[in-house]
């Protein structure tokens, strides 16, 4: 069972007018078979927290620890810490001209299993989690993320989580930008993903609106760089009936 | 990938006659051309076609005299290819443009002539390779495909000495020329090299100037065509390393009706001082009427220190064209793309090849010549390695 522990996280980013603290103090347990929804309004620092779990180098963890099965995630380089089984879902993916997405998700494959996959059920699996996407086979000589629509995008990084198929998924918005029928077949990936047992999904979102296909089992409001309230699925209902201006009030103090 | 002021300069004039623009195109094709040496000052640095280049670097090309030592040339090809000495004057399809094209064209000797016969159809890919040898040298290449002729030539140019050198190339009515240029001195080499190519009626050539290696090395090509319904293709490929200058300039000149020019340049530089520059001329002149242009240069700026300078230009004289257009973008290494490559496991250097790979990956696909794009493959990993000892230690010395 794996088990991503985040403890009074701190981070900050570098601006032209020096260093801006946004996480302030993060404490979040994502065991192993959990389901677990960050809320929060636009600026909360969602990404961040985000980001700064999968290591990007823009922003600096000022204090606090985040450990993987007790492992110093912090330690660890961008790629190890996804070999050691993180995945993060991109609010705004990357394209990477001149790179197809064959090529990519084969060279990630190796990377995570520590060798290159079976040629002949790599093949079948690709197009299998492109298929299950509602991905066009062709897509896998397509660049990655370029030209894709911003759905396209989502449903990519989708595919990515269920042939990487780490321990641990971070989405971030993952479901913005999406149309209904988008909405559900990017929700049933997360799905089938989170229905293996062991894996812990921390779903980042603005929106209640994917909660009705992802059930979570506790949700945290998110405001100013911390959670401010954390309760079962009934928290997501009573931001879906009210929205965040307890909590901004609560925030603005 | 995103474009930064600060590292990098790229010309932004849209159009020549667009306001900046020092040079109209129709003057620059009016610039002096001659085969007298004496018809060129020697370059200040100051003159519009020396203004990026390190003249200070090139005094012996420059002088009007006889080489020191004379390049190795030799070549190998399949059945049918005829390779011959003949007299510099015999073709003249390219006058010098410059004083050190002229140096080379008197001082060159004879001419080495490739000559693909009418209809012949060559199942394998011409060598010539020119090796200049620790000392100043010219040469003089001649590529004549006949009419309905198809054909591959691959110059390689190596060696450590400073080389000015001629190629012209004649590309029969319906044939089909490619010519592979590639530049692989050693670091301290030198090259200045004019390309002349006269592309015939309903002809196509695919033109190709690799350049991986040398301190300076500076190739212009220059395009015309004998009749309509020529069409070339004008590839380039550089990756300049720290000291390097690597420097192409480009001419279209359409002259005649329905031709059609597509220009692809593409460079990498990294490290220190590492330099390119790419000069897109095209000119469309008032009878070349249902012309097709399009010319693009981008450039990928690995590591700090390093510049390119993209200019190109385009000059239309008459209405009735197909299209014409051209781009420019020179932008640094996009960390992004290497962070969201390395949160999918894939480790540093690694995802650096891949995105490098992935900028040349379109052009390398058009070279269509396999020894090349296998060898261009080897030597652009080789150079990331470089780079990336580069960094590593860089990282050392700041103690991260
Ligand atoms: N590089 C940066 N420079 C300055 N401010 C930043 C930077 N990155 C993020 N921020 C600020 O941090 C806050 C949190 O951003 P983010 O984590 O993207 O929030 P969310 O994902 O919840 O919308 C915002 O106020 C944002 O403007
Ligand atoms: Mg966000």
């Amino acid at each position: 069972m794996a088990t991503l522990e985040i403890r009074d996280l701190h981070v900050s980013v570098d601006t032209e007018n020096g260093p801006k603290q946004i996480l302030r103090g993060v404490d979040l347990t994502i065991a192993g078979g959990q389901t677990h929804a960050i809320m929060g309004p636009n600026g909360s620092g969602k990404s961040t927290l985000a980001y700064s779990i999968a290591g990007h180098p823009k922003y600096n963890v000022t204090s606090g620890t985040v450990t993987l099965d007790g492992e110093d995630v912090l330690d660890m380089s961008v790629d190890e810490r996804a070999r050691a089984g993180l995945f993060l879902a991109m609010q705004y993916p990357v394209e990477v001209p001149g790179v197809s997405v064959a090529n990519f998700l084969r060279t990630a494959k190796t990377a995570i299993d520590g060798e290159a996959p079976k040629l002949r059920t790599w093949v079948k699996d690709v197009n299998k989690a492109l298929a299950d996407l509602d991905m066009d086979a062709d897509f896998g000589t397509r660049n990655v993320n370029e030209g894709f629509s911003g759905g396209e995008k989502k449903r990519h990084e989708i595919v990515q989580l269920e042939l990487l198929n780490p321990k641990v998924a971070i989405l971030d918005e993952t479901d913005s930008g999406l149309d209904i029928d988008a909405l559900r077949i990017v929700s049933e990936g997360v799905n089938r993903f989170a229905a293996q047992g062991d894996k812990g999904v921390l779903l980042i979102t603005h929106y209640t609106r994917i909660l009705r296909y992802i059930k979570p089992d506790f949700v945290h409001v998110f405001v100013d760089g911390r959670v401010a309230e954390e309760g079962g699925p009934e928290l997501a209902e009573e931001l879906e009936a009210n929205g965040y201006e307890r909590f901004l009030k609560a925030g603005a103090k | 990938m995103s474009s930064s002021d600060t590292l990098v300069a790229t010309g932004n004039r849209a159009h020549s006659h667009g306001p900046g623009s020092p040079v109209p195109l129709q003057a620059r094709s009016e610039r002096p051309t001659s085969y007298d040496v004496a018809d060129f000052a020697v370059p200040n640095g100051r003159e519009e076609e020396w203004r990026f280049t390190p003249v200070k670097q090139l005094k012996a090309l420059f002088e009007d005299a006889a080489g020191t030592e004379t390049p190795k040339v030799d070549a190998s090809g399949p059945e049918g290819v005829v390779f011959e000495t003949v007299a510099a004057d015999s073709l003249k399809v390219g006058k010098p443009q410059d004083r050190a094209a002229a140096v080379a064209w008197n001082h060159a000797g004879d001419a080495f002539a490739v000559r693909i016969p009418v209809e012949a159809e060559l199942t394998e890919p011409v060598h010539v390779n020119v090796a200049s040898l620790g000392a100043r040298g010219f040469s003089h290449l001649i590529i004549e495909s006949g009419r309905h002729s198809k054909a591959i030539v691959i110059i390689d140019h190596s060696g450590s000495g400073e080389l000015g050198s001629n190629v012209e190339i004649v590309v029969g009515d319906g044939a089909d020329l490619r010519v592979v240029s590639i530049q692989q001195g050693d670091h301290e080499s030198i090259h200045l090299g004019q390309h002349d190519a006269l592309v015939g009626r309903d002809a196509r050539l695919h033109h190709v100037a690799v350049t991986l290696g040398g301190k300076v090395v500076r190739i212009g090509t220059n395009v015309r065509y004998a009749g309509p319904g020529g069409d070339a293709e004008l590839l380039g490929v550089y990756f300049a390393e720290s000291g390097q200058h690597h420097e192409n300039r480009l001419f279209v000149d359409h002259e005649a009706a329905n031709c059609k020019s597509n220009v692809l340049y593409k460079g990498a530089l990294a490290g220190d001082h590492a330099r390119s520059v790419w000069i897109g001329d095209v000119l469309i002149r008032a009878a070349a009427e249902g012309t097709d242009t399009f010319e693009l240069n981008r450039n990928l700026v690995l590591t700090d220190g390093a510049r390119a300078d993209s200019v190109p230009n385009l000059e239309i004289e008459t209405g009735e064209i197909e299209g014409a257009g051209h781009a420019s973008a020179t932008g640094r290494f996009d960390d992004e793309q290497l962070f969201y490559l390395q949160a999918r496991g894939i480790p540093e250097d690694a995802a650096r090849r891949l995105v490098v790979s992935g900028f040349f990956n379109d052009i390398i696909g058009k070279i269509g010549v396999p020894e090349v794009t296998e060898h261009l493959h080897e030597v652009i990993e080789d150079k990331l390695a470089r780079t990336a000892e580069l960094s590593e230690s860089a990282k050392a010395v700041i103690g991260q």
